[in-house]
């Protein structure tokens, strides 16, 4: 079916309440997006059904939630396009995910080896390597943005070299909604020999993930960004690094034997997700990924386009409006300041008015102080946000303009 | 400073009923606060906010603790301006006296004061009522001796 915003809206329950009498429009999606009926339904239907442990109950139960559970790894598989189902690692969220490779990579680093990453990093995708280096005595290397938010490709090629062990960068960046060249930064990266981590928390929702032909080593994001529960995320990676990666939590389900003193790891996807999982989300995690594939995704697509140029012009002609981040290559963020005005102010008297924002540093202090500004306000859309809710934000923000003045 | 007091602010704020003329107003009431002088503004005096600066910096003189309060926001700044309606030029048994989450919420401002709203203006109360009742604690001990 073609897309039609309307109809995607009236799958989103939340999307028909108000704040203090206006409707509700949400303009936090880089934060956290909305579910649809169906992932709350998928969500509620385990528990009021078929609520039981996965892979170890003798029970009807336990083989219907197995099903699910390990049906919503295929889903992920298809939708990413894994070689393998045994790629697709749970976790709970990007930031988990990113643990995960760090913690073993840290084990394999010695001092004179280096990690890259970008100004652009989102702190779990910084904080995280950092503390790679400090375990290891590995340097970290930051590739440098333009003051357009874009990543400069000649210097993040000179900063590639053969002691280079892996490098990381957003999809696109949650702060300035910047879209970066990955197919290209991933060739640069393996030319170099490095691994190539991929954060897609803010890449995901867009559905054209294929990991298989982009080239890198690991996938992350998190199931809350798109349309799924919170507390799930995906790790993906290859096979061939996952066999052998080490292990990060150690406890049942993660295991093949155990004595007293020693235990064997279970394979893959096993090996790296000990304990009982989040198994309600994600069942909620395969509800939306199917929910999404369903959709008609060129049609999103040239939607969330729209949504973007049309909130971009309409900063343009703002008086007193300066967009961050001006990258060429934009989607689903509009980082601004309005002259006068705190960016908490901005946040709050538009909340006043029923529009949801985000303000602040949003987990990129570095970059905020790169770009010399204490924080911005982030607009950021999804696939069911419509036209007239721009024209909305930007009403809303004549009014805020006019208190502030 | 001559800053409005409590009692005008309520009778004030009883009089607007739409909410872009009550903020207008605690925008206004912001306006009036003294600033802080830029040197004083140092990090030790920084209260941990979440979205904007908020800077407290306090004097006891003559039974009374004089407060200077900075914010780069000008919603928080006129929020600070009720909060010191309620604190500055007070003695320390009257800012413990004081319940400012009745007058908040008298002001149906109650919102302001909720922890998940990243202000600092709860860190700020709690900041007042401390050194307020680490004074008192001094005095009321004095007072024993
Ligand atoms: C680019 C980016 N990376 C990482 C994260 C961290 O995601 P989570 O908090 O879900 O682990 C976010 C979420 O804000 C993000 O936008």
């Amino acid at each position: 079916m073609a897309f039609d915003v309307a109809v995607i809206r009236q799958q989103f329950p939340i999307l028909s309440r108000d704040i203090d009498g206006s409707p509700l429009v949400y303009l936090d999606n880089a934060a956290t997006t909305h579910k649809p009926q169906c992932v709350i339904d998928a969500i509620s239907h385990y528990y009021s059904y078929s609520n039981s442990n996965v892979h170890r109950g003798a029970h009807r139960l336990a083989d219907e939630s197995t099903k699910a559970y390990e049906g919503a790894r295929d889903t992920v598989a298809r939708f990413i396009n894994a070689n393998v189902r045994e790629e697709v690692i749970w976790t709970s969220g990007t930031t988990e995910s990113i643990n995960i490779v760090a913690h073993g990579i840290a084990q394999q680093l010695n001092p004179g080896d280096q990690l890259l990453v970008t100004e652009m990093e989102h702190h779990a995708d910084l904080v995280t390597w950092q503390q790679a280096c400090a375990t290891s005595g590995a340097e970290l290397k930051v590739a440098p943005i333009n003051d357009n938010g874009e990543l400069n490709l000649d210097q993040f090629q000179t900063l590639l070299c053969d002691r280079t062990k892996l490098v990381a960068f957003p999809h696109i960046s949650n702060a300035l909604g910047t879209v970066n060249p990955i197919t290209k930064m991933i060739a640069m990266a393996k030319a170099a020999g490095a691994l190539v981590l991929i954060d897609g928390a803010q890449g995901i929702a867009h559905g054209d993930v294929d990991v298989q032909s982009l080239g890198c080593d690991f996938y992350v994001f998190s199931g809350h960004k798109v349309f799924a529960p919170t507390g799930t995320g995906v790790l993906w990676g290859r096979q061939s690094l996952l066999e052998s990666w080490p292990v990060w939590q150690t406890g049942g389900e993660m295991i093949s034997t155990v004595t007293y003193q020693s235990a064997q790891w279970n394979q893959l996807p096993y090996r790296l997700e000990a304990g009982t999982p989040h198994i309600a989300g994600v069942i909620g995690l395969g509800a939306a990924l199917e929910w999404l594939s369903r959709q008609d995704l060129d049609g999103m697509r040239l939607h969330e386009k729209a949504l973007m140029a049309t909130a971009t012009e309409r900063a343009e002609q703002f008086e007193g409006l300066r967009i961050i981040g001006t990258a060429k290559n934009k989607l689903g963020v509009l980082s601004f300041l309005i002259e006068g005005g705190h960016p908490a102010d901005v946040g709050f008297l538009l909340d006043r008015q029923g529009i949801a924002i985000r303000t602040g540093h949003h987990c990129a202090e570095p970059l905020m102080n790169r770009l010399g500004v204490p924080g911005t306000a982030r607009a950021s859309f999804s696939l069911y946000n419509t036209l007239d809710e721009v024209d909305a934000l930007f009403d809303a923000l004549k009014k805020v303009r006019l208190m502030l003045a | 400073m001559v800053l409005a007091s409590t009692d005008e602010i309520l009778e004030d704020l009883a009089f607007f009923d739409d909410w872009e003329e009550r903020y207008k107003y605690i925008i206004d009431l912001g306006k009036e606060l003294p600033s802080m002088a830029p040197e004083l503004q140092t990090a030790d005096r920084l209260v941990k906010g979440c979205q904007s600066n908020v800077w407290l910096h306090y004097e006891y003189r003559n039974g009374q603790l004089v407060f200077l309060v900075e914010s780069d926001a000008v919603i928080v700044r006129g929020l600070l301006a009720l909060v010191m309606s309620a604190f500055n030029e007070k003695s320390p048994s009257d800012i413990v006296a004081f319940d400012i989450d009745d007058y908040f919420s008298t002001l149906d401002l109650e919102r302001h004061l909720s922890p998940t709203r990243g202000n600092g203006l709860r860190s700020i109360v709690g900041k007042v009522k401390s050194i307020a009742m680490s004074l008192k604690n001094v005095t009321d001990n004095a007072i024993e001796l």
